[in-house]
């Protein structure tokens, strides 16, 4: 490690000492409860800056979804998207006028407005949001042990190819299925390219007023807070657990772990259930929050998107994974746009946006070649990546990164 | 590969027929639905045969390229579909500056096709050396993983390079008239463009068989791919004989791309993706790392995605393609011929 780099790490360190870890943690908490409030203060129409953060924020519970695959287990899921698409649809099923049919056109209602403000009958099922994520994280759980169980023999290239395989099908399944599926059956599942619209808003069990977004933006940030700090907490608890060792171990040496006693099928079957639910979990959020859900948001690409947010992040560091996915969801929404009159002056004519991913692509190339543990690296992924170029002596006395068996930035020394 | 070494006769215990059967099982699918459909409606069955073995050339193609790559270093090549598509746009370009058209003279337009094809391969194939170069060879003793990530990341610039160039689907020139039917066998009309694409990519096939089974090259490369090491000691260039592998494997996606252009008419930004997906499966069908095997999987998937366009709807084609390739690589990793052959 370089001098200067190594001195700003002392001092981030000894910066970090200051207060003890709870501290930092109850600092941070408190930051992005009362953010919505100092952006009003500071910037005039922050409902744009509101907005997209609340779209961060289901980024971040799926970054710390699919960290729990590629970061912590080592399994390259490069479809994760199926899982966002199959939340945003469990949403879409229990939440809107899709089955217009259901008790004789009066409808389904559980814990949900069941009179529009005219008077009649909402048609369809209305499950409480509330209940819906959870049906929703169950249900793509489900579906990621469907997948993972007859996948985890593979090695893991093929893993990947066989993930985004997956992550192709299951958007297709959805765009055809306007008539049963592969032509059996007649339902209508997804309304072909259209989407299911409009998607029933957040409402509390206990009150029959939905809330007013896309008009009124801060309820809906504060139940988006709530997730990814739930999310937050599952994540630390497991990377912590006796799973969360096994998945490292597995990750490190696999057959090392498994002479060890882990059970290797059960760990990443683990892995792939968990990190598929939070997918779901905010897939089906999403689907509420745009108010639409739409088979052209599951693209391939989105995958790209979240994988690069956690590369960029330093796979395995879940700090660094959240970093990752604040810093590129609000490139593509800010700062990109920002960049648009570049190709005039160099003589080029197209829009920055539009080859968004492209950059996304660049990013993942370079990051990978030159630092591929990421902004904030986790200490034993950097050694598994830079297994060939460290010295030997070198990893040997590196007592710090050898004994620190946790990857917490944040514990105390 | 210790069990090749020993004669056959000796290892060789009688099968049961149920053990033949698993060890054939995508054989057996594969020809019983296809007798069902060829019993059931004979000469539609045949035109989607048709249809399928020359469209599955260009998979073919393709497919020989994830093959050569994935034989020597074992890497999933993924920007191997956009070296394909750019292989194309450079074809459908190169007519379009030299306003070529159907309604030229013969020899014109053989002369322009031919001019397509060489400089189609020759840049593809550069790219792809590029692309090893950048993007995998720094990352040669990194986690398997590692390279997987940069050769996506390799593809969404490509394919937004691709976006730049030509923002929507663009049609190329109709040079040789390519529904025009040439002559009829059985009821089923041979149209020009199949003719056409036989007639690139089986001498190409055959050619590349040569150079990699009978040239000093392709001895290195079969070297490299059964042991880097011991082929290093021997005193070949291991580095080079990598780039050769992806010169190759560009060169065959780049007449892919050519010949696409034709048979196809139009070609967009985002063919390479679905292209090296099918491709990529056709390979896993052949078994990786044979060479055979990949040409033989392209066909076949080509008459599957044209037998699943009649029977369900093309919608529902990508989604089948895709659900095969799952099943082979959960359930029969070895692909159609059984065992793994590499670079053989």
């Amino acid at each position: 490690m370089s001098g200067a780099a190594a001195t700003l790490r002392r001092n981030g360190r000894s910066v970090q000492r200051m207060l003890p870890p709870r501290a930092w943690g109850v600092l941070a908490i408190l930051l992005a409860v009362a953010y919505p409030f100092v952006i009003e203060q500071l910037i005039s129409g922050s409902n744009d800056l509101l907005d997209a953060s609340i779209q961060t924020l289901a980024y971040v519970i799926m970054a710390l979804g699919l960290n729990i695959v590629v970061g912590f287990a080592g399994l390259l899921d490069l479809g994760y998207v199926a899982f966002f698409a199959i939340g945003a649809f469990v949403m879409g099923w229990l939440g809107s006028q899709q089955f217009p049919d259901v008790s004789g056109g009066e409808g389904f209602h559980f814990l949900t407005p069941d009179t529009s403000p005219l008077g009649g009958a909402i048609p369809g099922i209305h499950v409480n949001f509330f209940f819906v994520i959870f049906i929703a994280a169950v249900f793509t759980a489900l579906w990621g042990a469907i997948l993972g169980a007859p996948t985890l023999r593979l090695r893991g290239d093929y893993l990947a190819i066989v993930t985004l395989a997956f992550g192709e099908i299951v958007p297709r399944v959805f765009e055809n299925a306007t008539s049963g599926i592969f032509g059996i059956g007649s339902i209508d599942f997804s309304n072909g390219r259209q989407g299911i619209t409009p998607i029933d808003k957040v409402n509390f069990p206990w009150s029959d007023t939905p809330f007013h977004y896309p008009l009124e933006l801060e309820p809906i940030y504060y139940v988006g807070l709530g997730m990814v700090l739930a999310t937050l907490f599952l994540n630390i608890r497991l990377r912590d657990s006796r799973l969360g060792r096994a998945w490292i171990a597995v990750r490190e040496d696999e057959v090392a772990a498994a002479s060890m006693g882990v059970n290797l099928v059960r760990t990443k079957l683990w892995a792939y259930a968990l990190g598929a639910m939070l997918g779901g979990f905010a897939g089906a959020f999403l689907a509420t929050y745009n108010n639409t859900v739409n088979v052209d948001q599951f693209e391939f690409g989105f995958s790209v998107f979240i994988l690069c947010m956690v590369v960029l992040g330093g796979m395995g560091n879940i700090w660094g994974v959240i970093l990752g996915a604040v810093f590129l969801s609000m490139l593509n929404r800010f700062f990109l746009p920002e960049l648009n009159d570049l190709p005039d002056k160099v003589g080029l004519d197209f829009d920055v946006t539009s080859i968004n991913f492209g950059i996304f692509g660049f990013l993942l190339l370079v990051m990978m070649v030159l630092r591929p543990e990421g902004l904030l690296p986790s200490s034993r992924r950097k050694l598994e990546l830079h297994a060939d170029d460290v010295d030997a002596d070198e990893v040997w006395f590196d007592e710090a990164s050898l004994y620190d068996t946790r990857d917490d930035e944040m514990r105390p020394e | 590969m210790e069990a090749a070494s020993v004669p056959a006769s000796l290892t060789a215990q009688r099968k049961t027929p149920l053990q033949w059967v698993w060890e054939n099982i995508l054989w057996v699918l594969f020809g019983s639905v296809l007798a069902i459909y060829l019993v059931t409606d004979f000469t539609q069955t045949l035109e989607d045969v048709k249809t399928g073995l020359s469209n599955g050339m260009i998979w073919a193609l393709i497919a020989l390229g994830y093959t050569l790559v994935y034989g020597i270093i074992e890497l999933i090549n993924f920007a191997h579909g956009e070296v394909f598509m750019i292989g194309s746009f450079i074809a459908v370009s190169l007519w379009q500056t030299l306003g070529v058209l159907g309604t030229d003279s013969p020899a014109l337009i053989a002369l322009s096709i031919l001019l397509a094809l060489i400089v189609s391969m020759l840049a593809s194939g550069s790219l792809n050396v590029m692309i090893e170069r950048v993007a995998y060879r720094p990352l040669r003793n990194a986690p398997k993983l590692a390279p997987l990530i940069t050769a996506i990341g390799m593809s969404f610039i490509l394919q937004n390079v691709g976006l730049l160039w030509r923002p929507a689907p663009d049609s190329s020139p109709d040079l040789i008239g390519s529904q025009k039917t040439l002559f009829t066998i059985l009821d089923v009309d041979i149209v020009r463009s199949d003719v056409f694409a036989v007639a690139v990519t089986v001498p190409l096939l055959i050619a590349l068989l040569w150079f990699v089974g009978r040239t000093k090259y392709g001895k290195a490369m079969r070297a490299t791919a059964q042991d880097p090491d011991a082929a290093r000691l021997m005193g070949i260039n291991v580095d080079r004989t990598i780039g050769l592998t992806f010169l190759l494997g560009g060169v065959l996606a780049g007449a892919a791309g050519m010949i696409y252009a034709i048979y196809n008419g139009t070609v967009q930004f985002n063919q390479g993706f679905t292209a090296g997906l099918i491709a990529f499966t056709a390979a896993v069908m052949g078994g990786i790392g044979n060479l055979k095997g990949a040409v033989v999987g392209g066909l076949i998937i080509g008459v599957i995605q044209s037998l699943s366009d009649t029977h369900f709807g093309q919608v529902w084609t990508p989604a089948i393609v895709f659900g095969i390739l799952i099943l082979v690589m959960v359930f029969k990793p070895s692909g159609l011929f059984g065992e793994e052959v590499r670079e053989g």
